[in-house]
């Protein structure tokens, strides 16, 4: 039988008794604006509570080479699954996309599962379907749930919002460390890997991080309990995917002994809340506006101020 | 959230390296508002079927180039039997006109010769995509 014919209910539990390509289906039906509420509200209920880890760093830095690494060490050696959303940015012009994450994470996807999600017109270095496809992973109980961004230029650190841990992977060279830091993404990095370290200049590049780090710790604006640890990597070979997946399990113990976890988590649902009622707010405003010219048609004569035609039509929005 | 997209899982099945033919559909597909999930190289189709399954895969396109179609493709829809997946399976690469027909008649989708245009492979996939999607369409949208 078709996966298309069943609903969510059903692909659920389907997808529970490790049917991967129900979950697959589930994946498509979060990100598809027609059917993603319906799997909100079928899964939020069922968190086991994943640790949510976001990769992020610079294009071509080695995030998925890296994730790919990582996620080989972690089915040999964690309880749970693991499972990756990997993002890549869609194109402005036709809307289609290239997603080219998975080729670097090839030969795990027995035990792991991975899915390539494209920006579809989202900025920020995610995509808007990013909280309800975690919440799937979650409710299947697979732990952690990982999430490659795409390569971030400048600030565009959504990923501290999706996520619990952070790792910023920087490689050498090419001012990646500078790069990092006017970034904005030493502000946000729980964790960094100094990737390609088998290239000249890695130690260098580790060098400028810590001294980075110094500086902020010195100016007060880092935590002074917690300081990000540096790992080389070459993942290539993937030789110390065992000390990123120890970071990331120390970061872990210290969100939930400092209560910054809580934190995090509230911070999420406050972001998740906002943006739904931000859209809902829009469609209303809309609404209002297309049914009530009346106003509008004073405020175009000059009749009335704007912020006198806004007072008389803010009412109206909220009940809309 | 955004409005559903086609997605195609493309790959290259069996040890020929050649991936140029392979990267221009890639793009053809990505420019007519398609999803692509590149496998690139030397996949098997157990690698296929995993990453079909995983990406919820509305068509495979498979390329190849060392004339290895007429056991390959009937291996790969074996395998997607197997899955029980009614994912439409597209063959691009050099295919002697004679062998196309033997192709079709398997239960391969479509063919893409080596002189295909931009919108005959963007037709080809939309055409395979639309046929499984029918077949499939009797009962109600999942949601
Ligand atoms: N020498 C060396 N090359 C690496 C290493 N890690 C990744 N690479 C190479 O760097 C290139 C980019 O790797 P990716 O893993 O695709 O990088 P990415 O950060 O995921 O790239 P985007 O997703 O496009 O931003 C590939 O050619 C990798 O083989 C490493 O540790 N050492
Ligand atoms: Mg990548």
């Amino acid at each position: 039988m078709s996966l298309r014919k069943l609903s969510v209910e059903q692909l659920l539990e389907r997808a529970s008794t490790g049917h991967r390509g129900a979950l697959g289906r589930l994946l498509t039906l979060a990100e598809n604006s027609a059917t993603s509420e319906a799997v909100t509200e079928a899964t939020f209920g069922l968190s086991k509570a994943a640790h949510i880890v976001g990769i992020t760093g610079s294009p071509g830095a080695g995030k998925s080479t890296m994730v790919g690494q990582l996620v080989a060490h972690l089915t040999k050696d964690s309880q749970t699954p693991p499972a990756v959303l990997a993002i890549d940015p869609s194109s402005p012009l036709s809307g289609g996309a290239i997603l080219g994450d998975r080729v670097r994470m090839m030969d795990v996807d027995d035990v792991a599962f991975i899915r390539s999600v494209a920006t579809r017109g989202h900025a920020g270095g995610l995509a808007m379907s990013v909280p309800g496809c975690v919440r799937v992973f979650d409710a299947m109980a697979y732990d952690p749930v990982i999430i490659e961004t795409v390569g971030v230029g400048q600030v565009e650190v959504d990923i501290t919002a999706a996520a619990d841990t952070t790792v910023v992977v920087v490689s050498p060279g090419m001012g990646d460390a500078v790069q990092a830091n006017k970034a904005g993404l030493l502000e946000v990095a729980d964790i960094f890997v100094v990737n390609k370290a088998d290239r000249p200049g890695a130690s260098d590049t580790r060098r400028d991080l810590d001294l980075m780090l110094d500086l902020s710790h010195m100016t007060g604006q880092e935590d002074t309990e917690y300081r990000p640890p540096i790992i080389m990597c070459n993942s290539l070979v993937g030789d110390t995917v065992g000390e990123i997946a120890d970071a990331i399990d120390t970061h872990k113990q210290y969100l939930q002994s400092s209560g910054k976890g809580v934190e995090r988590r509230a911070g999420r649902a406050r972001f998740e809340v906002a943006n739904r009622l931000r859209q809902q707010f829009e469609a209303n405003l809309e609404g209002v506006l297309d049914s009530d010219t009346r106003v509008l048609t004073q405020a175009a004569a000059g009749q009335i101020s704007p912020l006198a035609a806004a007072n008389a039509l803010a009412e109206q929005v909220l009940r809309f | 959230m955004s409005e559903s997209r086609i997605r195609v899982v493309l790959a290259k099945l069996g040890l020929d390296g050649h991936d140029r033919g392979i990267k221009v559909v890639a793009r053809i597909l990505r420019d007519a508002g398609m999803e692509v999930i590149y496998l690139g190289l030397r996949q098997t189709t157990d690698s296929i079927i995993a990453a079909a399954e995983q990406e919820d895969a509305d068509a495979i396109g498979l390329s190849m180039h060392n004339a290895g179609h007429l056991t390959l493709a009937p291996s790969m829809l074996h395998a997607l039997k197997d899955a029980e997946m009614d994912v439409p399976l597209v063959i691009g690469g050099i295919i002697p006109t004679q062998d196309v027909d033997e192709l079709l008649s398997a239960g391969v989708s479509g063919v893409i010769g080596p002189g295909a245009s931009a919108e005959e492979v963007v037709d080809i996939v939309r055409t395979a995509v639309a046929a499984v999607a029918r077949s499939s369409e009797s009962g109600p949208e999942a949601g």
